[in-house]
């Protein structure tokens, strides 16, 4: 059902019902690494080359979840999948040997949102039953796409973010389970461009984007700020988390209570990350072990979940366009 | 809401910042280190080749140089000693080897000719293209001017 | 030579290359130049000072200290071309490059068998 301008509340429950989270060595060894349901030793996983192990780790993504779900390769509708990597080739080819239909999408890093949003309007009105999310991204494998050779020797910028190594998924079904989050509403974001042309700045091209889309969802929704228990954004990285705050703020709404980036907290205060995480498999893998582990145990109740994406590619930015940011969110409710 | 400019404003403002005196300490030894390695060089080839000119020994140091960059480029210590030195372990002649070798090394995986020999100059090509342009401008003029 | 005349040329080296790296350090951190403008930059640097008769002078006081950085290399493309023009105007377009061929030809050697041996691995965070 349709709420204010751009957000949609499912009229019937849709349950995530199992997730399944994948990380790399460095996340590994993160704030949250007791969570993750598999940390890799290395960055090759036995695999020929970085694009090779993300397919790998969307794939194990994938299998696990349908398989902690006790349900059949057939039961599932559609895999709806994204990556950063050109045509999707990461979560496109992880999904050709499971024989279940398949989206890909692409936000940038707020791939993840968008998954959970198609999926929930997939759902939604009895269309489907179950289908899987799955979003990650290599360090490896971004990193040549979008910037350098690895082994340049380039100093990293004070304001810049590490891409995380990592792929979460989430099976969302129309059948009832207990102990597990619904989905309650979604947010599709707009683009949002305030012209930030740093590449290495983005926290501060994804941060109008985010506060744009939160401020609209609580406008749509008619709930205050307080509402939520929690409000995770996708990969801001620190500096980002606090312009985001100070945008919010001018408009009337104070966060401090509730928000948190999980690029920012997904490695621990030794870890030289500069602002922290950023990629599709940040807030993917944050939510698939951290945040769906406590929100099934009880201790989170209300969760907004706020991926946000950059979008630029490497030809974009020398042709100097500016980078636009996108952001969608996604409400996470424990019913009693 | 801010409007796109003001936003720049407060981003410019207030955007993490990299710490001057650091970068600028690290940079100045890394470098000075590197080129006094260079003059060793120079002067064990003038010690070993006495009657080389003087073009070929600098010649020699730095295809060592050269050598040493890529080498350790393969190793996977150039980039660290990158991430600390900045332009220090970029400017000297090493930080060119590193230019070459690491995208190569990178897009090795697309296949020699297409991945490695095809993206080797993608970062040094157009340090190749301004030495060469600029050096044929400079003996054009030259030229000229001892013609007149 | 004795001991503290190395010491002296050795500390000049230092300073020299030290003072080159500094202004790319600090190009680096007010323009957020990335590392191929900055080799473009100081190559330029090179042939500027060597075209006008500059280098020559540095390289006396400083030795390796501005023959080590990519600011060498433009010098010896200019010097070349220099060289070349007393000759013939072909000699003025083609003596540079032939005068770096051995640096060239070392980075491409050695950048391809590094290539061939090596593989590049993400680092420890």
């Amino acid at each position: 059902m349709r709420k204010g301008k751009h957000t949609y509340a499912p009229e019937e429950g849709i349950y995530i019902i199992n997730t399944s989270s994948i990380a790399g060595p460095n996340e590994g060894r993160g704030r949250f690494s007791s969570y993750y349901d598999m940390v890799l030793e290395d960055y090759d996983w036995n695999c020929k080359t970085h694009e090779k192990t993300e397919i790998k780790m969307h794939k194990f993504a994938i299998e696990q979840v349908i398989e902690k779900s006790a349900l059949g390769r057939s039961d599932v509708d559609c895999i709806v999948g994204g990556d950063l990597l050109n045509q999707l080739v990461a979560s496109t080819f992880a999904a050709r040997e499971f024989e279940i239909p398949c989206l890909g999408v692409y936000s940038a890093c707020a791939s993840f949102g968008e998954a959970l949003a198609i999926s929930s309007f997939l759902i939604g009105r009895g269309n489907m039953n179950n289908v899987v999310c799955c979003t990650g991204s290599h360090f490896g494998a971004v990193e040549r796409q979008f910037r350098y050779p690895l082994e340049l020797g380039t100093q990293p910028a004070p304001s810049s973010q590490y891409t995380v190594t990592a792929a979460g998924s989430a099976l969302l079904s129309a059948k009832r389970k207990e102990n597990v989050p619904i989905i309650s509403a979604c947010t599709v974001g707009k683009i949002v461009d305030y012209h930030i042309c740093d590449a290495n700045n983005m926290g501060a091209a994804m941060a109008p984007a985010a506060a744009d889309t939160i401020i609209t969802h609580l406008q749509d929704i008619g709930r205050g700020e307080d509402y939520y228990d929690y409000i995770f954004t996708g990969d801001l990285g620190k500096y980002g988390r606090e312009t985001l705050y100070y945008l919010c703020k001018k408009q009337g709404y104070d966060l401090a209570g509730c928000l948190n980036d999980c690029g920012a907290l997904i490695y621990n205060d030794e870890q030289k990350d500069m602002q922290g995480g950023s990629g599709a498999g940040c807030l993917a893998v944050v939510f698939a072990s951290y945040i769906y582990k406590e929100m099934c145990a009880g201790n989170m109740k209300k969760v907004l979940l706020v991926p946000t994406g950059a979008l630029l590619s490497k030809g974009s930015s020398l042709q100097g366009e500016s980078i636009p940011g996108i952001a969608h969110a996604v409400a996470l409710e424990m019913r009693e | 809401m801010m409007d796109g400019g003001d936003y720049c404003k407060y981003v410019s403002k207030t955007a993490p910042r990299t710490s001057e005196l650091k970068t600028l300490l690290a940079a100045f030894c890394v470098g000075g280190v590197i080129c006094m390695i260079g003059q060793g060089f120079t002067d064990l080839y003038t010690y070993l080749l006495p009657d080389a000119e003087e073009s070929m020994l600098g010649a020699l140091t730095s295809m060592t140089m050269i050598f040493i960059g890529a080498l350790l480029t393969g190793f996977g210590i150039y980039d660290k000693i990158g991430s600390i030195a900045g332009a220090g372990s970029i400017v000297p002649i090493t930080g060119f080897a590193n230019s070459i070798a690491s995208p190569a090394m990178e897009f090795r995986k697309e296949g020699i000719i297409f991945g490695l020999m095809a993206k080797m100059f993608v970062i040094a090509g157009p340090v190749i293209v301004t030495g060469v342009v600029s050096s044929v401008i400079v003996g054009i003029i030259y030229r000229i001017i001892a013609i007149v | 030579m004795e001991w503290w005349e190395y010491l002296i040329k050795y500390g000049k080296v230092f300073l020299v290359g030290g003072a080159v790296c500094l202004i790319g350090q600090i190009l680096i951190n007010r323009t957020k130049m990335t590392s191929a403008r900055i080799l473009v930059t100081f190559l330029l640097l090179g042939v500027v000072l060597e075209a006008v008769g500059v280098f020559h002078y540095i390289k006396e006081w400083g030795g390796a200290g501005i023959t080590v950085p990519i600011t060498g290399f433009g010098s010896s493309l200019a010097q070349g071309a220099i060289n070349g023009s007393k000759i013939s105007l072909f000699h003025a377009v083609t003596f540079g490059l032939a005068s770096v061929s051995g640096g060239l030809t070392a980075a491409i050697v050695f950048g391809f068998l590094v290539a061939l041996i090596f593989k590049s691995k993400p680092k420890k965070l």
